[in-house]
Parts: structure tokens; sequence; C-alpha cells
């Protein structure tokens, strides 16, 4: 059994994307070292729903690291302290008996607060909706080894194909850039023969709409690369880079 | 123009400039360790470089590149400040792997540019100027005697530890840029990142360790 630690939590709070913010300070008694994040969060809104207050609001849904949307910039780390996790595969264990726990939402103009902790991320959505799909019709499933691809292709593709689309990248990124967040969506088509037709336009068009979105220049500070919780290289942004240098060049 | 209205676009110029730059100071690094040989020698090249129109023309290429790299450099700044948006985090964290000169390119820019106003300042001032105009600011040295000019401005501790300052912040530039320059190129992935970050660590030391060396030896000289 894990110890049980008492610690303070300043928690962020904004009733919307214009209003300003402030921090509201709680003080956490006796948390078992083995509940999680959320969890936490959780024992930390029914005490205020007791006490007749608002609750936090945080983005969560799947609680097992699948779905990219919990949301929560910790201590100073997209995700908090843990390295390749999501903030719901993050255990009080690793923090100490009296800490001071800062919890903000991601910060980034791309991203504007709803309310609290949860920010609009339907940025993401539209930059997929420009291209992070094939339109070729595939036509009925074949056989698995109809189209070879060669075992270091697909385990590439497999890699970038593990983004869950969180936005810690952006939350990272000194310059707001969603450069990792785009170059995996990119790669995990553009590396396999089923995505190799439309991987020029399907380059332009992602990048067209991330500059639109009023994301950042990326300056390969690595920032993302370290706190992605799905340790997605910047391997794939160099890759995005020449598909995009290249299209233009043959424009 | 996608080389302005694309952030990689933005970045592809930033890149091409910064390389164009690097291998000047390549050549300029190479030619200051004359100096340290023979007197006569360094100033022929001075003497070559001030008389030659390609070199004049190379000048305006050179500033051409400098004022591109800035103007960009500002531009793209300004750009992701606003990006990042209003409101900063009250606690943030740099993650290991992230270099400090990568997130203050800037103001290391910054830092270049005042060392380049100085360094123009006392050499290319006198030097190309004064053929112009016939009136060298330090002393009786002719425009050509490149060799005059460096003792004279390392024989000046001031001048010499401004100069050792601005060759750290021009190293710390560089060894950033440099891979960074290859990255943003497209020419990269998980082998080539780790052999750019070590050529870029060993080019930046050897340009930067070449100009202070020189410095060194007149400073040195001088005492
Ligand atoms: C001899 C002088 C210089 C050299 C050799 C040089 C070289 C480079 C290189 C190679 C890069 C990397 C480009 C990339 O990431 O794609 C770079 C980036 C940068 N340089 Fe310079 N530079 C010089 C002077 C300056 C000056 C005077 C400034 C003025 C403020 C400046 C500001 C910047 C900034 C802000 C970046 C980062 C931009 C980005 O990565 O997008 N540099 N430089
Ligand atoms: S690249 Fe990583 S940090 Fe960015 S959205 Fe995908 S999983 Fe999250
Ligand atoms: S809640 Fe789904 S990844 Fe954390």
């Amino acid at each position: 059994m894990d110890k049980n630690i008492s610690f303070t939590l300043k928690i962020w709070r904004q009733n919307g994307p214009k209003e300003q913010g402030h921090f509201d300070t709680f003080q956490m008694k006796d948390i078992p070292g083995d509940t999680s994040f959320l969890e936490m969060l959780d024992i930390l809104n029914e005490q205020l729903i007791e006490e007749g207050k608002e609750p936090v609001v945080f983005d969560h849904d799947c609680r097992e690291g699948i779905c990219g949307m919990c949301s929560l910039y910790i201590n100073g780390h997209p995700h908090g302290p843990a390295t390749g996790a999501t903030t719901c595969q993050l255990y009080m264990r690793r923090f100490n008996d009296g800490d001071v726990i800062t919890v903000e939402p991601w910060r980034s103009a791309g991203f504007p607060v709803i309310k609290d902790l949860m920010v609009d991320r339907s940025a993401y959505d539209k930059i997929m909706q420009a291209g992070g799909y094939i339109s070729i019709r595939t036509g009925a499933p074949q056989d698995a080894n109809a189209i070879l691809i060669p075992k270091p292709i697909a385990d590439e593709a497999m890699d970038a194909a593990s983004c869950i689309g969180c936005g810690a990248c952006v939350a990272a990124c000194k310059n707001g850039s969603a450069m990792l967040f785009v170059s995996a969506k990119v790669s995990q088509l553009n590396l396999l023969p089923q995505g190799k037709p439309e991987a020029l336009r399907r380059a332009k068009a992602m990048i067209s709409k991330m500059d639109e979105l009023g994301f950042g220049n990326c300056t390969n500070t690595r920032a993302c690369e370290a706190e992605c919780p799905k340790n997605v290289s910047i391997s794939n942004i160099a890759r995005l880079n020449r598909d995009f240098i290249k299209a233009k060049l043959k424009d | 123009m996608w080389l302005s209205n694309s952030s990689i676009g933005r970045k592809v110029v930033m890149s091409v400039t910064g390389i164009a730059l690097v291998l000047f100071l390549t050549f300029h690094m190479l030619m200051n360790l004359v100096a340290l040989f023979s007197a006569e020698g360094y100033n022929m090249v001075c003497e070559f470089l001030g008389t030659n129109w390609y070199a004049l023309l190379g000048t305006l290429a050179l500033a051409a590149l400098f004022v591109i790299h800035i103007i960009y450099a500002f531009w793209l700044t300004m750009m992701n400040r606003a990006a990042r948006g209003s409101e900063r985090y009250a606690v943030s964290v740099k993650p290991k792997t992230v270099e400090w000169a990568s997130q203050n390119m800037l103001a290391l820019g910054v830092i270049v540019i005042l060392g380049l106003a100085l360094h123009l300042f006392n050499f290319w001032y006198n030097m190309m100027f004064a053929e112009l105009i016939g009136n060298p600011l330090m002393g009786g040295l002719s425009a050509t005697d490149g060799y005059g000019y460096i003792v004279e401005t390392f024989s000046n501790p001031v001048f010499f530890i401004l100069y050792i300052v601005w060759l750290c912040a021009l190293w710390f530039h560089l060894t950033h840029g440099f891979w960074s320059a290859m990255q943003t190129l497209g020419w990269n992935n998980t082998i080539w990142i780790n052999r750019w970050k070590c050529i870029s660590n060993i080019y930046s030391t050897v340009i930067v360790l070449g100009f202070m060396l020189v410095a060194v030896v007149f400073f040195v000289k001088n005492l």
C-alpha cells in the first residue's frame, strides 16, 4: 500500500474564454498514493459540491491513456511530471506530503479556455478535416499480405499513429506550434502505400489549415517531444517539412 | 508566396539565410587565422578583398542575408508570441532535452547584432569607408592595414572582453541553429538528429575557437 499524503492544490479558475482567471487554493488531506490524479480531482469536486460550491471543470473521458481528452498542466508540465503518460495515468504517489501542486489549463491562443481547466481543442479537428484521411476507395478488405510494407516503415507509421491528439505539444511549446501533432497525423498516412498518392496534397492542406488557425512557427526547441505522452518523435516534423518543401517546389 | 505565407516556408528562409551566414563565418574565420602567421599575408588578403568588385558584391549579398535573417527573426518571434497567447503559465519547467539556446535564439541574435555593430565600427568602417571618406577613426593606419587594426582593437581590454562575449553568444546561436536548419529543411530523422547535433557542436566550437584564438593571441601579445 502507498502512503497517504496531504498537500495544497492551486487550481486555475476561469469562467469563460474572455473572462479574467485566477487561482483557487484547496487543502487536500490523507489522499492515498494509488489515487489517480483525476480521481483526486473527483474527491475535491465531491467536497466542493457538499459545501455547496461550484466544482472544478476539467476534461476527461477514457481514463486509460487512449482518448487524449485529459489535459492538465501540472507543476510546469503538460500531463504532469511523469513522462510518456497522460494525466489520467498519473498517480498521487508521484507527489510528496506537503507539496504545492499547481494545475493550469493548456495556455495557447489556438486553444481558448472554455471554463476552468477545460480548453477548446476543436482546432485539431479542423486540421484533421483538412486532409488527415485518405479519399481513395479501398474496396473490399483484402489479404493483409497483398501490399507488403517493410517492418521499419510499418513501425514508424504505427508510432506516428499513436498520437492521441491531446494537445500537450502545443501546450508545451513556447511558440504555440502544433507541428508535432500535424506531423504525426501526416506521417501515419504518408509513410504507407495507401497514403502515398495524396501525400503532398495532404501536407500542404494540413499545414495551410494549421497556419490559418494561428498556431506558431516551429523553431525546433523539442519541448513537444519531451512532453508528449506518446513519445511522438520530431523526426515526423522533419518528414513533414520534407514533404511540404517537395510539394511547393513542384508547384 | 510560400516563403512568406506558410510557417514552413518562413522557416526555410531562416535556415537558408542562416546556413549561408555560417558559410561566410567559416571563410572569415579561416582568413583571420592568416593574421596569426603573417602580417603581410593578412594585409594582402585585406587589400585583395578591399579592391575587388566581386568582394564588394559579396558584401552586399551578405548584408542582404543578414537583413532578411533579422527581419524574419523578429517577424517569427512576434507571430510565435501571439500564437502562445496572452496568458503565461504560473509554473513552467524546461524539460531536460530542451536546449537553453533553442528558447533564446532572438536574444542571442540581438547580442550578435550588437557585436556586429561594434565590429563594423572597429574594422569595416575604417577599412571600407576610409577609402571613400579618407578619415580613419583610429590613428594613422591605412585602410588596407587590417593587421594594424587587429593589433589596435585587441590591445584594448574592453574591446577584447566584448568580443569574447559576442563570440560566446554566437556559439550558443550556432549550436542550436546548425542542426535546427537541417531539421527545418527536412534532412533529419531519429538517427541523423544525434549526428547533426554532434556536427553542430563541433563545427560551432571550431569556428568560435578560431575567432577567439586570434583575439586571445593579439590580446596576450599586447600585455
Ligand atoms: C552570423 C550570424 C548568424 C548566423 C550564422 C545565424 C544562423 C542561424 C541559423 C543556422 C539558424 C537556424 C534556422 C532554422 O532553425 O531553420 C538561425 C536561427 C535564428 N536566428 Fe540566426 N544567425 C545569425 C545572426 C542572427 C541575428 C543577428 C539574429 C537577430 C535577431 C538572429 C536571430 C535568429 C532567430 C530568432 C532564429 C530562430 C528562428 C527559428 O528557428 O525559426 N540570428 N540562425
Ligand atoms: S503529438 Fe503527442 S502531445 Fe501532440 S497531440 Fe499527439 S499525443 Fe498529444
Ligand atoms: S482521459 Fe483519455 S487519455 Fe486521459
